[in-house]
């Protein structure tokens, strides 16, 4: 990791160093992942820089839209900070659960706390989300992407299945240095992100895993076989 | 000298009547022989700071420890501002006390990781086990509990206050023994899973000395009174679920359990609860003098009908749903509180999604006269009210103030608070603790550094303007052991300036603050006494300049050296060679 900083050179990551109450948490995982990965994200790179103030990363998942970089100094209030308000992840997790089946009746909880386990590949920390914040594949791929900049996962169709374009998309999608998220059922099983059902995901998913898409291979057939009995 | 006319078993008796750590050091200061003696009778031991003193150097000096209090990560990874990965394991401890101390009773441990194996370790290692108290803890699982449950015959206690478990299964309360009677405390109310009813059932009926319960949030509250029934001695009840179809039967079982419960204290738990079923507790609220609403997502009026029951409530935690209106009531009926939590309801919306103000504190603090502790989340404040509550309560302990919004002003002045933290610490003279938020300028810390002389712990959070706000504090605060700031522009100056006072500390952390590297190095090189790590995860902090700021820093006094568990991310600062202290 020191020595791709090195190789990209100390110039980008200078500006983003230095200044005064910004919020450097997590952030600097952002650009080391940006950094490393990162060929074709030089635009993301910068605009995570320009984003510093605004662009806070945080554990909790009602991720407002981020204010632009013209915004008043102090932190605005719909933009989250970590750690802040300083509850504890006991806590939040307990309410998030209790105001969702309090709210909606239909809903079916887990019983348990609807934080997973995020990590990446190659970066030095997980992360968590609460999937029950989310609706649809695409707003957790959305709240992901914004963790991890380089992030990539297929088009969504309207009922929140993963419709990968074509063969060759999700191939290239694979053999890219791009990453694809997968989770760890119920059963212990490793699975793609996508084939079920945005619901029966939240329900059996335990922890997810963004690999590199070189390594996620194996996983490939199952959701190519898919892609080809629909289309 | 008359001393050594004193047999050693009248001092070791003599002795055996101190309890506080303090008296004990001080006692040990004395003169060798009774440093001997009291190292051999000390039985007790608190260590605030796992990484301050190893296991070793304790276990050497004092042979024959029965209780154990360990704590390991700084308090700010609550808020998840500590890396996971940082450290914190208790597992050196385990493993040099399982040798050590095979008498060892208790162990209480405090954000530790804790594993399986290290539970297993535990529930083999002292046959005379007895209480095991994990708060905040992770890094274990329901089969580190079946280890616990199924060798330690002597078990008390097994609390897991708001622990993180890896809930595999809740077949591990099967492996408490038919014959361990033993059980007084039991709380497993942070954990996920149903655990077999039948066997929890049992458990209850065979411990006769059984005086708390917290359950689960997996409990029905249908079979509550099966337990209770079987349990009428009861002192502390954490509720299961609360909410159940509104059936009639339900009702009046509940109602008769807890009127056989004369001797309940406190309640807790309250998941999920259905406001009709809150009447059912009305017998037993006028004994209540400790309640744990702070899961409950009721409002008014059955919050308020609940809580003005109890007529000898001395600590309440509560959600913000309990509104201005409730705290005037609660400050009406409830005058031996002590202690009041008010928890956000909706911590990151965008408005308050409650009725609760400043006005609800300040009703309090006129109405309770001994209300000693306060944590408060709310989403506005005047100096104005502050100046009253400080006016109202001086004898205030521990002031937590958390305004939800960052640099929040006044709201009649929009000024900053300054003044009204300022009339806080000045009348409040007995303030051990306190935590601030909203618009703070540098001046607020002038009234901190002047007043607080019995201030022990400060917590800091977007404020202040300049290094000299950071100075107050730490030139002026005497009795400062714990100081933990955020997001302040807090740099070099002030702590270069202070550096002996760190010695003095337990422990300083500071995150996305100006501290620079090169002030660390030279903090680490100066300051033999200490460890000051940098935490950053933007790669090694030798590969940027030396003027830039770290990303966190941790500075805590150590007789241990450094550490050896340090993850990739964190950096204890070397300490120059001449000055290294050899044990």
């Amino acid at each position: 990791m020191v020595d791709c900083v090195k190789k990209m050179g100390f110039e980008e990551t200078e500006l983003r160093l230095g200044l005064p109450n910004a919020n450097y948490g997590k952030r600097g995982f952002s650009e080391t992942v940006d950094l490393k990965l990162n060929l074709s994200s030089a635009e993301i790179g910068l605009d995570s820089a320009i984003d510093l103030k605004e662009n806070n990363f945080n554990k909790e998942k009602n991720l407002l839209p981020s204010s632009s970089p013209t915004d008043s100094v102090k932190p605005p209030a719909k933009a989250q900070v970590v750690g802040w308000p300083p509850v504890r992840s006991f806590r939040k997790n307990v309410m998030a659960v209790q105001k969702r089946t309090d709210s909606d009746e239909a809903e079916k909880g887990t019983g348990g706390a609807a934080f997973v386990k995020v990590s990446m590949d190659g970066a030095p920390y997980l992360r968590k989300v609460d999937l029950k914040m989310y609706k649809t594949y695409k707003e957790l791929s959305d709240a992901l992407g914004k963790m991890f900049s380089s992030f990539t996962i297929g088009k969504c169709d309207s009922q929140g299945m993963m419709d990968f374009m074509s063969e060759s998309k999700l191939m290239d999608l694979l053999n890219s240095s791009d990453y694809v998220p997968t989770y760890e059922d119920k059963d212990g099983d490793w699975m793609l992100v996508g084939d079920v059902p945005w619901e029966m995901f939240v329900g059996s998913c335990k922890r997810l895993r963004i690999m590199k898409g070189t390594e996620a291979k194996g996983l490939a057939p199952k959701a190519m076989d898919k892609c080809k009995t629909r289309s | 000298m008359a001393y050594s006319l004193i047999p050693e078993e009248v001092l070791e008796h003599v002795f055996s009547f101190l309890s506080s750590d303090r008296d004990r050091n001080s006692v040990s200061s004395v003169c060798k022989s009774w440093y001997e003696i009291e190292r051999w009778c000390r039985r007790r031991i608190f260590i605030g700071n796992c990484y301050s003193v190893s296991a070793e150097m304790v276990t050497r000096r004092f042979p024959e420890v029965r209780e154990v209090e360990i704590k390991g990560k700084p308090h700010f990874a609550d808020f998840n501002l500590v890396p996971e990965g940082w450290g914190g394991y208790v597992k050196p401890w385990i493993r040099v006390m399982s040798g050590a101390y095979p008498l060892l009773e208790e162990m209480k441990l405090k954000r530790m990781v804790v594993t399986d194996e290290c539970l297993d370790l535990i529930s083999r290692s002292f046959n005379n086990f007895k209480v095991l108290v994990l708060t905040s803890c992770e890094g274990f699982t329901t089969h580190g509990l079946a280890s616990i449950a199924a060798n330690c015959r002597n078990l008390r206690e097994l609390d897991l206050r708001e622990s993180e478990v890896e809930d595999l299964s809740g077949h591990w309360l099967s492996h408490f023994p038919d014959n361990c009677t033993s059980l007084v405390s039991l709380n497993i109310s942070c954990l996920g899973s149903e655990v077999s009813f039948s066997a929890l059932e049992r458990l209850v009926t065979r411990c006769p000395n059984l005086r708390t319960l917290r359950l689960n949030r997996a409990v029905p509250l249908d079979k509550l009174p099966n337990l209770l029934q079987r349990a009428p001695q009861l002192v502390e009840l954490g509720t299961g679920a609360c909410s159940a179809e509104i059936r009639s039967d339900i009702f009046s079982n509940l109602t008769e359990a807890f009127l056989a419960c004369k001797k309940l204290r406190a309640l807790s738990g309250f998941w999920d609860v259905v406001p009709a079923y809150l009447p059912a507790m009305y017998p037993v609220c006028s004994g209540i003098t400790s309640l744990n609403l702070s899961y409950a997502i009721v409002q008014s009026p059955d919050l308020g009908k609940l809580v003005s029951q109890c007529i000898n409530l001395q600590r309440l935690w509560v959600l913000d749903y309990i509104e201005d209106t409730g705290l005037e009531a609660l400050s009406l009926s409830c005058k031996d509180l002590q202690e009041l939590r008010v928890f956000p309801s909706d911590p990151f919306g965008a408005e308050p999604n409650v009725s609760l103000t400043e006005k609800g504190l300040v009703s309090v603090s006129e109405g309770c006269p001994k209300l000693q502790s306060v944590l408060y989340f709310c989403h506005q404040m005047s100096n104005a009210a502050l100046i009253t509550i400080a006016k109202n309560r001086p004898n205030l302990i521990r002031f937590r103030l958390c305004i939800i919004e960052p640099h929040a002003p006044d709201y009649l002045t929009l000024g900053p608070l300054d003044t009204g933290f300022g009339a806080i610490v000045e009348n409040c003279k007995e303030l051990r603790r306190l935590s601030l938020s909203g618009l703070l300028t540098d001046r607020v810390f002038e009234y901190i550094g002047t007043h607080a002389k019995k201030l022990e712990m400060l917590s800091i959070a977007f404020a202040g303007d300049s290094d000299l706000g950071l100075h107050h504090v730490l030139s002026g605060c005497e009795s400062l052991r714990k100081l933990e700031i955020r997001d302040c522009p807090f740099g070099d100056k002030a702590l270069l300036a202070n550096a002996a006072k760190l010695e003095t500390m337990r422990s300083l952390w500071m995150s996305s603050c100006s501290v620079s590297f090169g002030a660390c190095k030279l903090l680490g090189k100066k300051l033999p006494g200490l460890n000051v790590e940098v935490i950053d995860e933007r790669g090694h902090p030798g590969s940027r300049p030396e003027s830039c700021p770290v990303e966190k820093l941790y500075i805590y006094r150590t007789v241990g050296g450094q550490r050896v568990d340090t993850p990739d991310f964190v950096w204890t600062m070397e300490k120059e060679e001449e000055v290294l202290l050899t044990e």
